[in-house]
């Protein structure tokens, strides 16, 4: 009876801890194992070789590429996905008739597929039939110019992650203290005014939070990539998820992309930290 | 309380001048954020002789349903929905049993090593899907588990995020009930069923949400671990038709409408249940 009650507690965590060693603890030591070896187009292990895969991918111009795209595209997702986030959630701080239905819409891409919002963009975005060209009165092909494809999978992405940054803001928007409202208007504030004097400076605590989450979210763009570009046209779109799938399953390098994938993990780990770094000054702060 | 109570007659008190700006920038800014589901709601009725000229053709001239009706009979536009269904409704029913159970572990039972379990089962948040799915994929091929059912449901049967989000709901939970539970001579596995689930109703609904829309929105893995028309989920499904023809683009964004449903409707209806999970688990946090 006493060895049931110690070895019960077990049989609760079993279920989620057998799915996490399965496919998580497991793959993510072999992706590292894989990564030290030269492999065959089945992805078995042949040939240890240290370091070198690693030598070789950050000497590549490819990868180095694939780094340059990736972190603009990450600039552009982050930024504009934030802007348009706070934007409407401020546009949604006072009460007004219809709030229910525009919060609702604000945070509604949040519910989309990246590859159901692919293909809706594609055909917004087409040369010749898509309403993007014609509203605007230009003649841009927008995904196979190698110009323009790398903003148009960016503002695409924004668009996608803006409804979870809508969320965000709204929730830290509600936190501020309305008194400190009423004593601005007291004091005679015009609405610019508390905007930067009380809305900005008390959104701070979240800010750094929301900013790491959307770095994150944006690193692992894919389906839209997939869709949109392929990567193309040329390398211009070759995140770096895209180039780990391509390498896996187009050129079966998996040694290679397993290297790459240890390379991102290293990125994402590093900016977890941060955030939970940030999150303890911030409340120690407070 | 008084906060509220202030608050409410100040936006009573507010003339209606200034109120209509802001109703109308909130039209233009929400007409601009929902423009790509309007325009493809527009499309999918568009007869596709009308799409290719050169005119601004926002709304159809002679709306028609014949692009459903040829998304659901040219391609096996059911079929993928069909799957997706049972798919997405798999997952999400595992992860709210394996998570509630491991949660129920962590906030209530003590047994050796729980801390440091719970600190690895969190620290797996950090791991990004991308850089597993390698070595996953192997896995699973060599277990011969490609084009399966299970191959798209087991590895998503439990997340850190569910286990974090109902331990945080039950470590509010008034552990004097269960203690006087389990000396009525509850088993453990009988307070779950009959209490605590039923207790935490917005903690499920709030997993249950986040989970069915993550498993139909899915794109990677279903797209590395199935190839036939049989086996897809929709995502995969509408995108791989591309290689059709451009006429059927109309037919192709009604498919995009149909496979967007339901996804936007369990969103828009447990919207409010979700918000309150994310961020009272956030707030306690």
């Amino acid at each position: 009876m006493k060895a049931w009650k110690k070895i019960s507690p077990y049989f609760f965590v079993v279920p989620s801890l057998a799915i996490f060693v399965v496919f998580l603890f497991y793959p993510f030591f072999k992706t590292i194992y894989l990564s030290l070896y030269k492999t065959n187009n089945l992805g078995q292990a042949k040939l240890y070789v240290g370091l070198d895969n690693y030598r070789e991918v950050l000497q590549s111009p490819s990868f180095h590429n694939s780094l340059k795209v990736t972190l603009i595209f990450v600039l552009i997702v982050v930024a504009v996905s934030m802007l348009m986030g706070l934007i409407n959630a401020l546009l949604c701080q006072k009460a007004f008739p219809g709030i229910r239905f525009f919060s609702t819409a604000y945070a509604l891409p949040m519910s989309i597929a990246s590859a159901s919002a692919a293909m809706i963009f594609r055909l917004m975005l087409d040369p010749t039939v898509g309403i993007v060209n014609k509203l605007l009165g230009v003649n841009i092909a927008w995904i196979q110019d190698p110009k323009y494809a790398l903003v148009s999978v960016a503002l695409l992405t924004a668009w996608l992650n803006s409804g979870i940054n809508f969320l965000y803001f709204s929730a830290g928007l509600t936190a501020i203290d309305e008194s400190l409202y009423e004593r601005a208007s007291v004091d005679g504030a015009n609405e610019w005014q508390k905007l930067f004097r009380i809305t900005l400076p008390s959104l701070r605590p979240i800010l750094f939070y929301t900013l790491v989450v959307n770095i994150i979210l944006a690193f692992q763009s894919f389906g839209q990539v997939k869709i949109l570009t392929s990567g193309g046209p040329g390398e211009s779109t070759n995140l770096i998820v895209f180039s780990i799938y391509r390498n896996a399953f187009f050129n079966f390098r998996f040694g290679t992309a397993a290297t790459e994938s240890v390379i991102l993990f290293f990125i994402i780990f590093l900016l977890t930290l941060l955030m939970f770094r940030s999150e303890k000054k911030t409340s120690i702060q407070r | 309380m008084s906060l509220s109570k202030e608050k409410s007659p100040q936006v009573l008190k507010q003339p209606a001048s200034y109120k209509l700006p802001l109703i109308i920038v909130n039209l233009i800014c929400g007409f601009i954020m929902l423009f790509p589901l309007l325009y493809a709601v527009s499309i999918a009725f568009m007869p596709s002789s009308e799409l290719f000229n050169m005119d601004l053709n926002l709304l159809p001239h002679n709306p028609t349903l014949e692009n459903f009706n040829a998304a659901l009979s040219k391609m096996p536009l059911g079929r993928f929905i069909l799957n997706s269904f049972m798919v997405s409704l798999a997952i999400t029913g595992g992860q709210i049993i394996s998570c509630s159970l491991a949660a129920f572990a962590f906030s209530f039972l003590d047994f050796q090593g729980k801390d440091v379990l719970f600190m690895l089962i969190m620290a797996t948040m950090m791991i990004p899907g991308e850089a597993t799915i390698i070595s996953n994929y192997l896995t699973v091929s060599a277990w011969q588990w490609l084009e399966s059912y299970k191959v798209l449901i087991v590895p998503y049967l439990t997340s850190a995020m569910g286990i974090f989000l109902f331990r945080q709901f039950y470590q509010s939970f008034p552990r004097s009930l269960y203690e006087a539970a389990r000396m009525d001579g509850c088993s453990n596995l009988r307070f779950i069923i009959t209490i605590l689930l039923p207790l935490t109703k917005p903690a499920i609904g709030a997993m249950a949400v986040y989970t069915f829309i993550n498993a139909w929105n899915m794109f990677m893995w279903p797209l590395l671990v199935t190839s036939s028309e049989n086996m897809r989920t929709v995502q995969i499904g509408i995108s791989m038709l591309d290689s059709v023809d451009s006429k059927s683009l109309t037919m192709m964004i009604a498919g995009v409408v149909l496979i967007i449903l339901p996804s936007l409707s369990i969103f828009i209806l447990g919207q409010k249940q979700l918000i309150k999970g994310m961020f009272s688990g956030a707030v306690k946090g």
